[in-house]
Parts: structure tokens; C-alpha cells; sequence
């Protein structure tokens, strides 16, 4: 593999040096303009006090220390709720969430990619369009239909909606139709059901597709909390997920910016690391996420 | 093609196209004969109405209404949208606030994602999976954007209050988040941060999955540079991909509201910093009166919508 791609980069046509150079630096701005803030945050998570407030202010930490995360969870031992209460409610809701989420787009998803049956194109056409509005249009009215079904307040009011995201749905469809026909033909004649074809053939084809509703749907519920939905569905203290409570804790005043770059930089390491071992799966998924125009 | 003769081990793709007698009955047979297949799609569609389309239409009968939940709706026809558009001054300031949004960070995104996943394609693979993590990393890594507050906070510590004082730009420190002047421009800049998200990813995959014997074929049929092959070659052999970076760059772009809020406070001074979706939530979440929210939602809907339609009648027309 890594021969063949090298043999076509040495093929490539129609590049200059000039350009090359400048497409170079052009992307090395942009890689600062997008590392500064991390290294920055970082880098403020291990800084000390007193270093805090030196005039002018140093980019770069010069004695790290671990107190900022000290600090953190001793913000967290005078609350009321334990943090250990807010960990294992965003993980809860979480795993949950990410794995009904990708057991039942992949129920749905085989019958409209492989399946000839009736309404299939008016069920992805919605689909398709409900790609077109945030969620934040049906924020409200959904607030309303957990009220009348009893779910406010609880951990399906964030768990439910999730399952039934619809991003994951389409990617996955797509994805699905790429298996060849003659493969489930072939099982469908020795007898085998929709159900057999679906878990035994079709599942272990579509793993990179999981992997990436994975990634795309854990995120989503991992950082619930602080954005304006979780924040709605959920009022009691105790169900209430970590990136809510480090928001809520931390927000405002420069002398929590320590614990505060802690906090951050305790919530994006496991998104990004599930990222880092999926990337090309995901990227795999990716290439088959097109609209048909 | 007559639709009648089912394929052998195939069923009938529609029902026939000729009003006949059996025709429902055709349909039902086939609809009963494919029941795994509706078992299958059951539980994900029962959730998706209840969760999405469901609210959707809902959103829109309340619309008409006077809802505060305690009491029944009561009909109130077009009230609420005559009183969003020529009351509700606030309204108009987050309209004309969440268009700057999407006309300025819309665009500049879509073709940032664009161009950057272009240029990362170029380079060796393992280098590019370096890269792409550092582009993608801020659209995941959940409240990390907060770290802007503090490089962007109002006194002398503040990172840019610093940089500047120290250079002679300014004399003493700007309240960078508290200043409608600038407010909107950082939130922008934040938001521009956060952008590079499944639709960056859409490109980096739909230009690896290109075929490559067509830029070959391109430079033996004339093509003399890079620009032409990326308008006569990569940008149409890109195009269901730009769709689909189309639609989820317009959604996010409309919905600016979390960065808002959680930067400079809501109320933002002033409502500087007012977008359709912290109004929404304002009468939704803390006035209660749904009705008037359901009517704001409604305006949300029909102009993520609309957009969306535009945008992609017009990338029909890429590399032609």
C-alpha cells in the first residue's frame, strides 16, 4: 500500500515549487491559529498562582505544577453533589446513549439501503431534511413532549433523543450501500432471515461506520451540560453531567482560569483520544457520506 | 417492465403505476411480505417522530397559539409573528445578528474546511493524520472554546490585552467581551475556531476517495494547473460531498448560541451578542411562553431550510 501511494505521489502532475511553498505556509498559519489556544490552555493548567499574575503575562509555563487540578476537585469537595456523582452520570448517559444510538441507526439504516420496501424513500427523505435544522429548532416543542411523557428530569430526556440522531442514520445508510447485492443475495438463498443477514453479514461489514457513530455521538453527549438543551431537560443537581458542573462552578473570574483550563482539559481528552484511534475509520465512513443531486 | 411479475428473489420496487383494482392490495402484500424489514426500522423511526419530526409540526400549530403550559393553548392566529416582526426589537436585533453570523462565519467555514482539507491532502499520509486531528480537535474537544475568556479577558492579565499593552497598541486594557464593539467579531473568530467539524472530515474522505486516473487523464487533456484541476476536476468530482458539507456548515451556522452565551453572559450588553436562538430560549426556557418561542422556532426553521435549498441549487453549478 504505502509503495503504490508513494509511486503515484512521485507521478503527480501540474505542481509548482512556488506554490508548494506558499501552500505550506498558508497551512502552517492556520495550524498555529488552531494549536495557540490548546497550547495556551495547557499550558495555563499547569500553571502555579503566582505565575498567573505576572505583568506581562507568559505565554509558556515555567514551573508546571499539578495544583491547578488540585484545586479543581477541592472546588468539587465543598460542593453539594460529590464529582464523582457528575463522572459517572456523563459516562452513564453517555455509553448509553452512543450505543442505542448506533444499534438502532443500523437496524434502520440496512432496511432503506438493501431492503425494496414500500415508504423507504419518504422515511430517508425526512431524515435527509432533518440534516437541513439544528436541533435547536425543536428544542422547545421537545422540552413539551418530555413533559407530557414524564421523561423531564431524568437521564432519557438526553439519552432518548440521541438514539434517534439523525446524522448517524444517514452516514450509516450510505455507508451500507456500498455492500455488494450478490453477498446477501447469496445468504438469502441458503434461507437465511432479514434478522441472520443483518447481524451476521451485515454488522461486521459496517465496523467503520460504527467506529465513527461513535465518535460523532459520544461527543455529542459528552459535552451535554452546558449548552442550552441538556441544560433545559434536566434541573435536579444530582443528574446533572460534569461538563454542566465545571461550566456552572467555574465560569467567571480570572483567578479560576487555572482550574477552569483543568477542567477543559480533563473533558477533551477522552474525545479526543477515541478520535485518534478511529480516524481512519472514520475518514473511510466519510468518503461516502455525498448527497446525491 | 411489467410491475405485476415480481423478479425472481426480488420484490417489486413500487407499487404499479396504473390505477388497478389490486393495487393497495399489491402494496400490502409486498408491505407484509418485507415486515422484517419495517421490524427493523420500528424503534429508530418511533424515536425520530417522537424526537424530531414530531416537534417539528407541533412547533408549528403552537406557533398560532398563547401557550404557558399551566393553561391550554388558546388561538391567537398570526399575533406572535406580527409581534416578532414589528414589536419585538430584540427580535430584529438577533435576526440581524444571527445573519451576520451566517453570511460571515457561513461561508468563510464552508470554504475554510474546503480549502484546508485540499491542501492537507497534498501531504504524506501519516503527516496528514497529524494535521487533521490539530484542525479537527477544537469541534470535539467540548468547552475547550473557554480558554478564549481568559486570552480575551478584560483586564491587563488578559492574554491580547497584554500582547497589545505591552507593544504600545493600547494604553490600558479593552473589556473585550463586555464591549458591544468587539463582542460580536470574537464570537465570530471563536465560532470560525469550533467550524472545522464533520464537514471538514466529509472533504478529507471525498478527496482521498477520489479517482486519481482523473487528474491524469486531466493533464494529458490540457489541464495546465492546480486551479484547473481543482474547478474542472476535483471541485465536480467533489460535489456530492459539498452538498453535504452545504448542509451541515448552513445548520451550525444558523444555530450560533452556546459560544454566545457562554463568552459574554446572557444578556449579552446590549444584545450585542442576541442570536434567534438565545431569544428562542429566552421566552422558551425562562418566560415560558411557548407559543411565542414556537413561533420563533418556526422563523428558525424556514430560514435553515431555505438556505439550505439555495445553497444547493447553487453548488449544482460547480465546474461547469
Amino acid at each position: 500500500m504505502q509503495l503504490q501511494f508513494r509511486l503515484r505521489r512521485e507521478k503527480k502532475v501540474n505542481r509548482s515549487m512556488p506554490v508548494d511553498i506558499a501552500i505550506f505556509v498558508l497551512l502552517a498559519a492556520a495550524g498555529a491559529f488552531m494549536a495557540v489556544p490548546f497550547v495556551f490552555m495547557i499550558s495555563t493548567a499547569l500553571k502555579p498562582l503566582d505565575e498567573m499574575f505576572l505583568f506581562p503575562p507568559t505565554f509558556i509555563v515555567r514551573t508546571p505544577t499539578l495544583d491547578n487540578f488540585y484545586d479543581l476537585f477541592l472546588i468539587f469537595a465543598n460542593s453539594w453533589v460529590p464529582l464523582s456523582r457528575y463522572i459517572f452520570n456523563t459516562f452513564f448517559v453517555a455509553f448509553l446513549g452512543t450505543a442505542g444510538h448506533v444499534i438502532l441507526a443500523s437496524m434502520a439504516a440496512y432496511p432503506l439501503a438493501k431492503m425494496n420496501i414500500p415508504g423507504k424513500n419518504f422515511l430517508f427523505g425526512l431524515v435527509v431534511l432533518s440534516l437541513m435544522f439544528a436541533s435547536q429548532v425543536t428544542s422547545i416543542p421537545t422540552y413539551l413532549t418530555m413533559t407530557w411523557v414524564g421523561l423531564l428530569n431524568t437521564y432519557w430526556s438526553l439519552i432518548f433523543p440521541a438514539f434517534a440522531t439523525s446524522l448517524g442514520l444517514f452516514l450509516m445508510k450510505q455507508f451500507m450501500e456500498q455492500i455488494p447485492d450478490s453477498l446477501l443475495e447469496a445468504a438469502k438463498i441458503d434461507g437465511a432471515s432479514e434478522y441472520r443477514i443483518f447481524w451476521k453479514i451485515v454488522m461486521p461489514i459496517v465496523k467503520p461506520a460504527w467506529l465513527t457513530l461513535i465518535i460523532f455521538s459520544f461527543k455529542g453527549l459528552w459535552g451535554t451540560g452546558s449548552g442550552s438543551q441538556g441544560a433545559s431537560y434536566i434541573y435536579s443537581e444530582q443528574l446533572k453531567t460534569m461538563d454542566y458542573a465545571f461550566s456552572q462552578i467555574l465560569s467567571g473570574g480570572f483567578v479560576r482560569s487555572g482550574p477552569m483550563a483543568a477542567a477543559a482539559l480533563i473533558m477533551m481528552i477522552v474525545p479526543v483520544a477515541i478520535f485518534i484511534f478511529t480516524q481512519s475509520n472514520v475518514i473511510q465512513t466519510m468518503s461516502t457520506s455525498g448527497m446525491k443531486d | 417492465m411489467n410491475a405485476s411479475i415480481p423478479e425472481p428473489g426480488r420484490v417489486v420496487p413500487s407499487p404499479a403505476p396504473k390505477r388497478q383494482p389490486g393495487k393497495y392490495a399489491e402494496l400490502w402484500k409486498t408491505m407484509k411480505q418485507q415486515k422484517q424489514g419495517y421490524v427493523l426500522l420500528a424503534p429508530y423511526f418511533i424515536l425520530f417522530f417522537i424526537f424530531t419530526a414530531f416537534p417539528v409540526v407541533m412547533a408549528f400549530a403552537l406557533s398560532f397559539t398563547y401557550y404557558n403550559v399551566l393553561e391550554s393553548p388558546k388561538w391567537v392566529g398570526w399575533e406572535n409573528y406580527a409581534t416578532l416582526f414589528l414589536k419585538d426589537e430584540i427580535f430584529l436585533v438577533a435576526l440581524k445578528n444571527t445573519l451576520l453570523f451566517a453570511l460571515i462565519t457561513g461561508p468563510l467555514s464552508y470554504i475554510a474546511c474546503f480549502m484546508l482539507a485540499w491542501l492537507i491532502n497534498e501531504l504524506s499520509p501519516k503527516i496528514r493524520a497529524v494535521v487533521t486531528l490539530l484542525f479537527y480537535a477544537p469541534s470535539i474537544s467540548g468547552n475547550v472554546y473557554l480558554i478564549w475568556q481568559v486570552a480575551f479577558s478584560g483586564d491587563s492579565f488578559g492574554y491580547v490585552n497584554a500582547f497589545l499593552m505591552k507593544w504600545g497598541f493600547i494604553l490600558e486594557p479593552i473589556q473585550w467581551l463586555q464591549d458591544p464593539k468587539y463582542m460580536l467579531i470574537i464570537i465570530m473568530i471563536v465560532q470560525l475556531w469550533l467550524s472545522l467539524g464533520t464537514a471538514f472530515l466529509a472533504f478529507i474522505a471525498g478527496l482521498q476517495s477520489m479517482d486519481r486516473t482523473l487528474i491524469e487523464a486531466g493533464a494529458i487533456d490540457g489541464v495546465k494547473n492546480r486551479w484547473q484541476e481543482l474547478w474542472y476536476i476535483t471541485l465536480p468530482s467533489m460535489r456530492p460531498q459539498l452538498l453535504f458539507g452545504a448542509v451541515m456548515q448552513i445548520s451550525s451556522s444558523f444555530a450560533v448560541a452556546e459560544v454566545a452565551t457562554s463568552m459574554v453572559g446572557f444578556p449579552s450588553p446590549q444584545y450585542a451578542a442576541h442570536t434567534i436562538v438565545t431569544h428562542l430560549n429566552d421566552y422558551g426556557t425562562i418566560r415560558f411562553e411557548m407559543g411565542y418561542a414556537c413561533a420563533i422556532a418556526t422563523i428558525l426553521f424556514v430560514i435553515m431550510l431555505g438556505s439550505n435549498m439555495i445553497i444547493q441549487r447553487l453548488l449544482r453549478k460547480v465546474g461547469e
